[in-house]
């Protein structure tokens, strides 16, 4: 195990993690990014020690295979990823002006005192289940 | 009995479907037909099962679970199956009558379909020889006892004891599925019968058992859940004839019948059976005598009976538990005909109420005369069956003789004295001619027909049998008794001598009329103080409240918070792991991995990626990225996995570009950081996630000791998928399917992009073309965009058009050659889309806009198909999914080549992948939706924010 690598992959994940914990959505793709790289490298640092390209004919002993086809895929879906984040970061920056994500509203709501709460969408007390003895039913 | 409970189920989904559609008497003509039938074959195996015959079915279900459907058609299961459909049989036929023309029929066809449904679940509950099987048929059962209960769902009333009913027998099958969890664990079985094999004395059984009484107490309403039962008599009369008296609420006495041989030995069974039966049973006599309206009167009284019911099963003695089971038959007659009774007087009268009723007794004389006989049974009165049963239950009571049975023996004489005082005021209330002090009257305005007299006529004349032929009875539900406990034989006699029972049967009687008589003459009882409706509700509320502040401090609404959130908890599992002990494998560690050059490259990429977290600008940011993504491919060339290195290098170039059209619509610098934790905590919070995760990755990278999975692959790789390059052989054949799955994500995600984009180009307005397809906005060369990329450049345009094929030849090559050598189609659609990429660089958009020059959509499909119909190609041929075929073809000149279907499936990547990219550009580079809302119009909203 390269401890280069194993610093690498350190650093990519610390920066990838304090990128992601910011507002602002190009950074948190930037993080998303630099995460992947990192994902992709302890991946493949996990399979074993390094070798030759598993081509048969080749000398030495090979790199194993399956990491690196697992790590292929995940590079390619990275970009796919990565642009869909970029394209929610411009309609973001069509509708707002900005691209932050901003805290959700109803959620805030949520938190605020019981009675600003509008009854029955968000969970609150509805009216129906307010004390009303059952027992006077009747058959009709 | 798989078919007969099925078959209930079925008829329930056909009577709900058809809704109104066959008319009132059609209606329940067809939901007679079902319990009509069952009762008829039950009844049929009578003599079998008194015979010793035992029938059982088992249809598995989920075997790797041990989940299955198992009935068992023991003499207890019989009993219950005939009380089932039996009454499911009558309580159906009087209904016919019951529900007038003012019942609308969508309402009628939702009570027969729930009804038929309910008897379908009940009777798969009392055959169940399953755990799992009864699990399944008692929550049915709750189910829809919860839809009959508010069948009128626009009364509050009754939505709201629906949902009580609901809330409290559903959270006792909660704890009923726990309890028999743990049971069926220790037991080893999921077999009811075997589940004596689980060790009593275990501490797990002892908590499973409690979970167990739990739901129980729950589904019979026992004291403290006895609450639910009066409140579902909003039902209809019916519902509570069936379900409230006779059925369901029998439940869990029958799973205590079922339980109580093989675990009254436990030290605490029997003292919490008598202590909380006996409650049950005190308490709902009480209630009783303080009702007016005689359903809820009913109702109490049923409470009172089922802990009587609870104390005789949960005592678990052979005599017990037969006179147990004589009761159980009882009561389900008399209290199903007393309910039917009064929905007569109702159904004629107009009220309940007792106070109000004047005049019935001498308009209906024989209904007056069937509910005397009914409420004589509940009394205990000679010849009758009530009077047979509670003997037995007074004289096992008697026998017994150890401490807890005498406790019990003083609680039922005490309820039966109560039971005797409410009997009397519900008889004497619904049709004495007393002096009424009331000033509304209310008195029969039409008799009632066969239809509604019958049935209770049927279940009076049950009751009178049963006492007289006593001794028979007797003998044969001691075959039920007996499947219980094989010691349970069943002795019922009408006379057997002056005995310490008779007496206390007459003291009980003589007891209750004079407490009737002294009640009468007083103003009643006083409402009670505690309600547990009251209680039950402020639980409720209590819980919603709990949960809503809960929610609040979680649901905090901000996605840094939740982040930092899932970060934590990462730390926190990589500590928890590491402190469990985890150290460097036997793979050991090196400072430089085998290779100088690595260990720098892997440095320069830190210092990269610590740079991009310091920029202040998106660009620098964005080309620091690029710089680490470069370094990575570096380090995948020096690992030995070209292939990975190839990809690397192209994805990470078109990123790039993909990163500059974006960026360039938005500011330069980064809006504040968020306010809630300060910078030291988030750099806390990174340092420890990449600290814990370096140490797992040296952690899991030495750890290797068994041999990997790629020896077999690497040996198989050409003799079986024709390839020699092991990477393309594990994407197009090992893991097809997995890369199958891949290229669809990657599918959606283009969709997804250009789906943002047009929604983005709409609100601008300047999508004015239907379709709102930016290739399609413009046909015909436009004028430089004033945001494209840089100058236009005559020179690159030229250059690029020239090589611009070339590079898509070196792009099939690399697909083609791929299976062989790195490449793929992967990396060889990633190599098209550069070519398209330069294109866009030196010509600036509108050569990607050129009307269907570029079918994007086209090129997803084609390549989605290809890689499918090349799978399917080999499923048709009897292979599995995606199996590789091989195939030497000889040509003239070129010699013998080696095809493989994979190669097909490459293709298809190759395709997807060029129609991704190109799509992904097309959308993000169309120049048209480049204007900062903010300038372009003035009425795009300001930011919203709670900033």
């Amino acid at each position: 195990m390269s401890l280069p690598l194993v610093a690498l992959i350190g650093v990519l994940f610390a920066t990838g993690t304090y990128l992601m914990l910011h507002r602002t959505i190009t950074r948190i793709v930037l993080g998303v990014a630099v995460m992947g790289n990192g994902v992709n490298l302890l991946l493949l640092t996990a399979g074993g020690r390094r070798g030759t390209a598993p081509v048969i004919g080749g000398e030495g002993t090979f790199t194993d295979p399956v990491p690196q086809a697992l790590v292929l895929t995940a590079i390619v879906i990275g970009f796919a990823l990565q642009a869909f984040l970029l394209a929610l970061a411009w309609r973001n920056w069509t509708v707002d002006g900005n691209d932050e994500v901003e805290d959700d509203l109803s959620d805030r709501r949520l938190a605020g005192p019981m009675d600003d709460a509008d009854g029955g969408t968000d969970g609150g007390v509805d009216a129906d289940t307010q004390p009303d003895p059952p027992g006077e039913g009747g058959p009709r | 009995m798989v078919l007969l409970v099925t078959s209930h189920i079925l008829a329930a989904a056909l009577l709900l479907g058809l809704g109104a559609r066959l008319g009132r008497r059609g209606t329940i003509a067809a939901a007679l037909v079902v319990p009509g039938v069952a009762a008829a074959w039950f009844a049929s195996q009578i003599g079998g099962v008194l015979d010793g015959a035992e029938r059982s079915q088992r249809w598995t279900w989920l075997p790797d679970l041990d989940v299955a459907l198992s009935f068992r058609l023991d003499g207890f299961a019989l009993l219950m199956a005939l009380v089932v459909t039996g009454m499911g049989t009558l309580v159906l036929a009087y209904s016919g009558s019951y529900f007038g023309p003012e019942v609308p029929l969508e309402r009628l066809s939702r009570f027969a379909g729930g009804f038929v449904a309910f008897a379908g679940a009940m009777l798969g509950l009392v055959l169940a020889d399953d755990t799992w099987t009864l699990f399944i048929f008692w929550e049915a059962t709750t189910i829809t006892s919860f839809v009959l209960i508010g069948l009128d769902h626009e009364g509050a009333g009754a939505r709201s004891a629906a949902q009580q009913a609901l809330l409290v027998t559903g959270a006792g099958g909660l704890a009923l599925f726990g309890g028999l969890a743990l049971l069926a664990d220790a037991a080893g079985t999921t077999s009811l019968a075997g589940l004596s094999a689980a060790p009593a004395t275990a501490v797990v059984v002892q908590v499973g058992l409690v979970l167990v009484l739990v739901g129980a107490f729950t589904k019979s309403a026992q004291f403290p859940f006895q609450f639910w039962l009066p409140g579902a008599m909003a039902a209809p009369t019916p519902v509570s004839a069936f379900l409230h008296s006779a059925t369901m609420v029998k439940a869990g006495v029958v799973l205590v019948g079922r339980l109580a041989p093989l675990f009254a030995e436990v030290s605490w069974w029997r003292p919490t059976l008598v202590v909380v039966g006996g409650l049950t049973m005190l308490t709902g006599g009480i209630s009783a005598l303080r009702q007016h309206d005689a359903k809820l009167l009913l109702a109490h009284g049923t409470v009172s009976q089922l802990g009587l019911l609870m104390v005789l099963f949960g005592l678990g003695h052979p005599a017990t538990t037969a006179a147990g089971v004589a009761l159980l038959v009882g009561h389900a007659l008399f209290k199903a005909a007393l309910f039917l009774a009064v929905g007569i007087v109702d159904h004629a009268t107009g009220s309940r109420d007792i106070r109000r009723l004047t005049g019935v007794g001498r308009r209906l004389p024989w209904v007056a005369a069937m509910t005397a006989v009914a409420a004589a049974s509940m009394v205990g009165l000679p010849p009758l069956l009530g009077f047979v049963a509670k003997e037995a239950a007074l004289d096992a009571l008697v026998e017994e003789g150890d401490a807890w049975s005498v406790v019990a023996l003083v609680v039922v004489v005490v309820g039966s004295v109560l039971t005797t005082a409410y009997s009397a005021r519900l008889w004497f209330g619904l049709f004495s001619d007393g002096p009424g002090p009331t000033d509304e009257p209310a008195t029969v305005r039409h008799p009632p027909s066969v239809g509604l007299t019958g049935p209770v006529g049927v279940l009076v004349g049950l009751t009178i049998a049963g006492g007289l032929l006593a001794g028979p009875l007797g003998d044969r539900l001691g075959v039920a008794s007996e499947a219980l406990d094989p010691a349970a034989e069943g002795h019922l006699t009408l006379w057997a001598g002056l005995h310490l029972p008779l007496f206390l049967s007459v003291g009980i009687v003589a007891a209750g009329a004079g407490l009737h008589l002294l009640l009468a003459r007083s103003p009643g009882l006083p409402a009670a103080r505690l309600s547990g409706t009251r209680a039950f509700q402020s639980t409720l509320d209590g819980l919603l409240v709990g949960a809503r502040r809960v929610t609040a401090i979680v649901q905090s609404g901000s996605l840094p918070a939740y982040m930092a959130v899932v970060f934590v908890v990462l730390i926190a599992a990589m500590t928890a792991a590491f402190v469990g002990g985890a150290g460097i494998g036997p793979g050991g560690t090196s400072a430089t991995g085998g290779s100088v050059l690595q260990a720098a490259v892997a440095v320069l990429a830190a210092a990269m990626a610590a740079a991009m977290v310091v920029a202040r600008r998106r660009f620098v940011a964005v080309l620091m990225l690029g710089a680490v993504g470069y370094a990575m491919a570096a380090i995948f060339m020096l690992y030995g996995a070209p292939d990975l290195a190839l990809t690397q290098v192209l994805v990470e170039t078109i990123t790039l570009v993909v990163f500059l059209l974006v960026l360039r619509h938005l500011p330069e610098g980064y809006s504040p950081p968020p306010e809630w934790a300060p910078r030291a905590v988030r750099i806390a919070i990174s340092l420890a996630v990449g600290l814990g995760v370096a140490t797992f990755a040296l952690v899991a990278g030495t750890a290797r000791t068994t041999s990997p999975v790629a020896d077999e692959i690497v040996a198989r790789s050409e003799p079986d998928a024709g390839g020699r390059n092991v990477v393309n052989v594990i994407l197009v054949d090992v893991r097809g399917v997995d890369t199958l799955g891949e290229i669809t994500v990657l599918a959606i995600a283009a969709a997804g992009v250009a789906n943002l984009v047009r929604a983005a180009r709409r609100d601008h307005g300047a999508g004015t073309d239907p379709l709102g397809d930016p290739h399609l906005s413009g046909a015909g060369p436009q004028p430089d965009p004033p945001d494209a990329i840089g100058a236009r450049s005559v020179i690159f345009d030229q250059v690029s058009r020239a090589v611009f094929t070339l590079i898509l030849l070196v792009s099939v090559y690399v697909t083609l050659r791929g299976h062989n050598a790195p490449g793929g189609g992967f990396a060889g659609g990633l190599i098209a889309g550069m070519a398209f990429v330069m294109r866009y660089l030196a010509a600036g958009s509108p050569h990607l806009r050129r009307p269907r020059a570029l079918p994007t959509s086209g090129l997803i499909a084609t390549g989605l198909l290809l890689a499918v119909g090349t799978g399917l190609t080999a499923a048709a041929t009897g292979e599995e999914f995606l199996t590789s075929s091989i195939a030497e073809v000889g040509l003239p000149l070129i010699g013998t080549v080696k095809l493989v279907s994979s190669t097909v499936f490459d293709i298809g990547v190759y395709v997807l992948v060029l129609g991704v990219v190109l799509s992904v550009l097309t959308h993000l580079g169309s120049e048209s939706s480049g204007h900062p809302p903010g300038l372009a119009e003035p009425g795009a909203s300001p930011r919203a924010g709670a900033r």
